[in-house]
């Protein structure tokens, strides 16, 4: 295979790091002033990116003597990655406008722009090194990005703390790569499933090695998607980073991790899934549990969607327990269903703010929300009842499809205990439209920006019945997503 | 492998180097600086694994894989000092010990 078939599988990532590479330049030279033309062409530049993967970047298979997969599952997850990323860079002019201190710079959707790049490289993953280089691509983008406002104190220590702990993260990964790469003999993906079904998991030292190596690796990308035990980072980080920031940081990195966790258990480990599956389904229910009761007691709206994240990262992670192609492919339908609720969300918390412009992030704030802003009020109970998972929404449609997949794997315990687990997490939703719909107001907004409110509308149509709609065409894909895999 | 140094020997260095590095992180009371001490610690564990691997595995994936390593090492400690950059113009201390502005 020549260089140019290789680079035409790779044309995402090769068109967001040359965009990202252009528009740095532009941001030198244009200065601040520069800031609105180098968001919208960075808007552009993912939509191109979304082009390019029309015709061997979605279906051409190897790359690069194996380092790199081109395949519909990638394709699926890039989707995903880019439109939250576009919003992400939307939602921000206005934001950083009205808030006292900083200002935007041109160089957030640059940093944007190089996330989403290292994210495609992580979701096409075939070999442990393109793992790697991919993570710490978006993750070195991520640090900056949380503390992007220099001068507000909770930003730098969200920057500060998601740093040590995400470095903390990716030397617990290196370390389990470099036991499965000595276990082994390699780093490809499909060399390593090779070693690990022909050795026996059973005893002698070298299976000793390879488990050992399956946990860090396994215990790494559970920091990355903070799924519980390796969570704590998370409320700290999502508070004190700029609200557009902890929506990116809530939806892109999400679905990019939980992508590169698939491909690991499914491609790399899949021989050995009577061991991952114990640790799968552990950070499953303590996720969903944990982050339904820690979520209760929370005041700050920003907080309660981080619990509200490890909650649902949960859900996502029982289609992952199923380890079958109908269980990946419900994962990918969560993420994307998820992926609406949460920036339908984030987009809400940005309309909260007092008649200077100023953030409010309390709950209490919300209060009567329905008889000053009724639509507002409207769009945030349709995010909360669907992120509850209460029925005629489209976010019960993403739980029932992990669950039913739990099912169809013969794990009827997990689906009992993940059902009832999930009546908890409903409480705080649901407190939350309560506080909206039946308490006193609490004083008024200031007006919203025109464009965040048709965002606010686009998403709440979308998680609202009329999803439905779209089953047919997001089953279809989603399967034919997961068959790569398999 | 009998009375020389074999892989065995570089493993159990870097385990010890490693759970060195995490408990830096975890025991730490003092100093942030310490912590990004503790985190090039565990990658450079990560990397005498790695090399002994190689050796011991007569393969050079190892070897290009510690390169990466300390590349992107090179480039987290960099952004992890200007972040503390930031952190300590705002508040005036690298303190581990300084109360959090966040709560919860």
């Amino acid at each position: 295979m020549d260089y140019a078939a290789n680079l035409a599988m790779t044309l995402p990532e090769v068109v967001l790091g040359l965009g990202a590479i252009a528009l740095m330049l532009v941001a030198a030279w244009g200065g601040p002033a520069s800031t609105k033309a180098v968001s919208w062409t960075a808007v552009a530049v993912l939509a191109g990116a979304c082009v390019a993967l029309v015709g061997p970047a979605s279906s051409g298979g190897q790359a690069f003597y194996g380092l790199y997969r081109a395949d519909s599952f990638a394709a699926f997850s890039k989707v995903l990655i880019y439109v939250a990323a576009a919003v992400a860079i939307v939602m921000a002019p206005d934001f950083f406008r009205r808030t006292a201190g900083d200002n935007l710079r041109p160089e957030y959707p640059v940093l944007i722009l190089l996330s989403a790049a290292g994210m495609g490289m992580m979701v096409s993953a075939a070999d442990l090194l393109t793992l790697y280089v991919g993570l710490e691509l978006q993750s070195l983008a991520a640090y900056v990005l949380a503390s992007f406002m220099r001068q507000d104190q909770r930003s730098a220590e969200a920057g500060l703390k998601y740093f040590v702990l995400g470095a903390l993260a990716s030397g617990i990964l290196l370390y389990g790569i470099s036991l499965v790469y000595g276990f082994t003999g390699s780093t490809l993906f499909d060399e390593i499933a090779g070693a690990y079904a022909a050795a026996p998991l059973t005893g002698d030292a070298k299976s000793t090695g390879l488990l050992f190596g399956l946990v860090f690796v396994f215990a790494g990308i559970a920091f990355k998607i903070s799924a519980v035990p390796f969570h704590m980072w998370t409320p700290d980080v999502y508070e004190g980073a700029p609200t557009p920031v902890t929506a990116f940081f809530a939806s892109a990195p999400k679905v990019a991790a939980i992508g590169l966790g698939v491909r690991v258990a499914v491609e790399a480990m899949g021989p050995a899934e009577g061991q991952w599956r114990q640790i799968v389904i552990f950070a499953a229910l303590a996720s969903i549990l944990l982050g339904a009761v820690a979520a209760i007691g929370q005041q700050n709206i920003k907080r309660l969607l981080a619990y509200s994240s490890i909650n649902n990262v949960g859900f996502a992670l029982i289609g992952l327990a199923a380890g079958t192609q109908e269980g990946v492919a419900s994962v990918l339908t969560y993420m994307a269903i998820y992926i609406a609720m949460t920036l339908g969300s984030f987009l809400v918390v940005l309309q909260m703010r007092d008649a200077d412009g100023q953030p409010i992030e309390t709950i209490a704030s919300l209060a009567g929300l329905s008889r000053t802003r009724p639509g507002l009020a409207a769009a945030l109970a349709i995010f909360m009842f669907s992120l509850a998972g209460i029925p005629p929404l489209f976010g019960f449609y993403a739980k029932f499809a992990v669950f039913y997949a739990a099912v169809q794997a013969g794990l009827f315990p997990l689906a009992v205990v993940g059902v009832v687990f999930s009546v908890i997490g409903a409480y705080y939703y649901l407190r939350l439209v309560k506080t909206m719909y039946f308490d006193e107001p609490a004083g008024t907004f200031g007006e919203g920006d025109r464009l965040e409110g048709g965002l606010i509308a686009a998403a709440a149509v979308i998680v609202s019945p009329l999803g439905y709609l779209v089953i047919p065409a997001l089953s279809a894909w989603t399967l034919a997503a997961a068959a790569s895999l398999f | 492998m009998s009375g020389g140094v074999g892989l065995i020997h570089y493993l159990v260095v870097a385990a010890l180097l490693f759970t060195m590095g995490v408990l830096g992180i975890f025991l730490n009371r003092k100093n942030i600086i310490v912590i990004l001490m503790a985190i090039e610690l565990i990658l450079l564990a990560v990397n005498i694994n790695l090399v002994a691997f190689s050796a011991a595995l007569n393969d050079l994936v190892g070897q290009v894989f510690a390169m990466f390593v300390l590349t992107v090492a090179a480039g987290e400690a960099a952004i992890g000092l200007a972040i503390l950059v930031i952190f300590f113009r705002g508040r005036g201390s690298i303190s581990v010990d300084d109360p959090s502005r966040m709560k919860g």
